[in-house]
């Protein structure tokens, strides 16, 4: 039966400013969906993002929303996380959002392993600005500004996460719809920092320039490419050139930020 | 049992094809920049249209 | 009933200020000369159940006190000379989202690293314009450790009723310096609460006009579910480029602090019904500038001050009427002459401006006040 989008949807809001076939769209379902299954109370919610394509989302949903400044989500969120610690916290941005001007608020909120829920919708690319290479952009690649290929090497936005210290790292596609969900709710039930990249489709910016011919071509892709972890495990690395490693990718129990710092509310107070 | 039925809302579809590339019964094509049901009778209700849409454009109901 | 008292340097006073006025978080980040702040902060906060963080940087403190603000709680920050570069960027975000907030920027030289450990109060014009776009500013200069404590708790209170940041501009020197301090009991000093919605959540508008210049902002959390952004936007919160709503909205915000003039400036006058030259000068410049004034008076020359608490908004009307009165003003300050500029605006050749300025680490001293003086009369 038809999922009931309509619940979670700040109502005449759509239909919302993402491209034709830009993959936003795809995580943001997905992220409803995770919503539903972990019965999130709206009123105890907060979506929080930067600046970009994807962090126009938390306009569309209907919980505490705050679409913060280029780069800032996770450092908003951990203010408001910290300060009311009951609430439910979920991230949402884009590669160049999280990883270049925020990449220091997104290691740093990883180390603390602060219970919140980075969901990062890496499409390779600064679509809002038209284009951009950012740091997941491939080498080799066009973007705008890497008119004769980018030179840059990319950023594994997993490994990043994993090595700062998340202690729940996942990675899915927009092809891979149904684990989109699977997989948030996973982040939002494990009490600490999750991250869960979204490898998207940006057609406009991204495709385009990169000899895409549609968006069902860059789907298929991601299913052509992607390999569940469990799968990758048995692979070698040379296997595994120009694949990508789907699934959950790291889990831990470690300590969580908030609950530390009420130890330091409890000694502070001499109990 | 009677087929799906499918509501597509034009308002919101902007024509991207991908539920028309990934219905594995051919239920739908493009109409210009409009995905529109034309085979219902062969609707499985797989749902994959509904779940791979990014623009909330289309509904599948069950009986 | 003895007085609690305490020797409090400048920045430790602006800590315990915060905590009077019920400020529950910290966020900030370590710089000279305003880290004491911090470090107060950090002992204070979880006695109280309060939160204190030390974030990754400028930016993120800043970002770490908005996100715990919209949940309803007081915040701060501290910072000083690049760090107060750095934080601009969300200054700008506390303004256009009007998210209550109090930053103690405890001056230092510059540009850039400047002089860490040298005092200057050249940060007035980036207290008023350092983010970028336009926006009211409230900044207060308190000049004695006494008056630091006071007035982080007017600041606490400005930012909550008029739902903007406030900052607090200390210097090197009366931040670190020690007084002894008056504590004040609880109750004593006015504390002031952010206005809470007077409708059901499903009506709110967090930016609603018609409820007047400062509408109330609900809490997260709090069954109030609404949008923040840094876009422009209408009074339901969501982004707009409609013309005349980002016209109506950036013209209240200006409103809500120009109407309230009378509530939010604060000057001391000190032996200006006579005087025929006044000294404008604030926070630890103000105290070389009393000492001057006093000689002065006992050389026979009618010399007073005039002493902004509240700096921005900046008393145009009450330095005008004065500019009527004196023959000249004498502006001295640890810059090379920012707010000479604002009191020139504000003169209009009514009487003769004068500039003392310093920018070598040292104060502005009385005597050099005093020889300017005798130039200018």
């Amino acid at each position: 039966m038809a999922f009931n989008y309509e619940q979670y949807l700040r109502p005449g809001k759509l239909p919302h400013i993402w491209c034709p076939g830009c993959g936003h769209g795809i995580v943001l379902k997905g992220l409803l969906r995770a919503m539903d299954a972990c019965h999130l109370d709206k009123d105890r919610t907060a979506v929080v993002s930067g600046i970009g394509c994807a962090s126009r989302l938390p306009g569309y949903v209907d919980f505490n929303t705050l679409h913060t400044a280029h780069g800032r989500a996770a450092a908003f969120a951990t203010g408001i996380k910290l300060a009311r610690p009951e609430m439910t916290v979920l991230v949402v941005g884009g590669d160049g959002d999280g990883v270049a001007i925020g990449g220091n608020h997104f290691i740093h909120a990883c180390r603390r392993n602060i219970d919140m829920t980075y969901v990062l919708c890496n499409n390779y690319i600064y679509g809002m600005t038209g284009g951009q290479f950012s740091p997941c952009t491939p080498m080799g690649d066009k973007a705008s500004t890497t008119p004769y290929g980018n030179p840059d090497p990319t950023f594994d936005i997993a490994k990043l996460a994993i090595g700062a210290g998340a202690t729940f790292v996942a990675r899915t596609t927009a092809f891979h719809a149904t684990q989109i969900d699977k997989l948030i709710a996973e982040g939002i039930r494990h009490k600490g920092m999750s991250v869960i990249e979204v490898l998207d489709d940006c057609p406009t910016a991204f495709g385009r320039r990169n000899k895409f011919r549609s968006v069902v071509e860059m789907m298929k892709r991601f299913k052509e490419t992607a390999v569940p972890a469990a799968t990758a495990a048995k692979m070698s690395a040379e296997e595994l050139q120009g694949k990508i490693v789907t699934g959950i990718l790291h889990r831990e129990e470690r300590p969580e930020y908030c609950e530390q710092y009420q130890q330091v509310i409890d000694r502070a107070r001499g109990a | 049992m009677s087929s799906p039925r499918l509501e597509i809302i034009e308002r919101y579809c902007k024509g991207c094809s991908i539920c028309v590339e990934f219905c594995p019964t051919h239920v739908l094509e493009m109409d210009g920049f409009l995905a529109t049901v034309v085979r219902p009778e062969a609707c499985i209700g797989c749902m994959q249209c509904e779940l791979r849409c990014p623009d909330f454009a289309i509904k599948v109901y069950k009986e | 009933m003895a007085k609690k008292v305490a020797l409090l340097q400048g920045n430790e006073a602006s800590a315990y200020g915060a905590l009077y006025a019920g400020c529950r978080f910290f966020g900030g980040y370590p710089i000279t000369p305003s880290t004491e702040v911090a470090e107060v902060m950090a002992v204070e906060l979880p006695k109280v159940g309060g939160k204190f963080i030390q974030m990754e940087d400028e930016i993120g403190a800043m970002a770490s006190i908005l996100g715990a603000s919209l949940t309803g709680a007081k915040v701060l920050t501290a910072s000083s000379g690049p760090g107060m570069s750095l934080k601009q960027e969300l200054i700008g975000y506390a303004c256009i989202a009007e998210i209550p907030c109090v930053i103690v920027n405890v001056m230092r030289g510059g540009p850039s690293t400047g002089m860490p450990t040298g005092p200057s109060q050249s940060d007035i014009m980036q207290a008023r314009w350092g983010t970028h776009g336009d926006h009211p500013t409230i900044a207060l200069v308190p000049a004695s450790c006494q008056e630091i404590f006071t007035e982080t708790v007017r600041a606490f209170n400005l930012a909550e009723i008029y739902r903007m940041p406030v900052q607090v501009l200390l210097d090197e020197i009366n931040g670190h310096m020690r007084e002894r301090i008056e504590l004040p009991e609880p109750g004593e000093l006015e504390v002031l609460d952010r206005a809470a919605p007077s409708v059901p959540p499903e009506q709110y508008l967090p930016f609603d006009p018609s409820v007047g210049d400062v509408p109330p902002l609900a809490a997260f959390g709090s069954g109030y579910r609404f949008h923040v952004t840094g876009l422009n936007k209408a009074p339901d919160g969501f982004p707009t480029t409609r013309a005349e709503l980002v016209d109506a909205e950036e013209r209240r915000q200006l409103r809500k602090i120009e109407a309230a003039r009378d509530l939010i400036e604060k000057n001391e006058e000190y032996l200006l019904d006579d005087a025929e030259v006044a000294v404008i000068a604030f926070g630890t410049i103000s105290r070389s500038a009393r000492h001057a004034v006093n000689a002065l008076r006992e050389q026979g020359i009618k010399a007073g001050l005039f002493r902004p608490i509240t700096l921005w908004p900046f008393p145009e009307r009450r330095v005008a009427e004065l500019a009527k009165q004196v023959k000249g003003m004498l502006v001295p300050e640890m810059n090379l002459g920012q707010l000479v500029l604002e009191v020139e605006r504000v003169v209009k050749g009514a009487c003769s401006v004068s500039s003392l300025t310093r920018v070598d680490g040292e104060p502005i001293t009385p005597d050099q006040i005093m020889e300017q003086i005798r130039e200018v009369c």
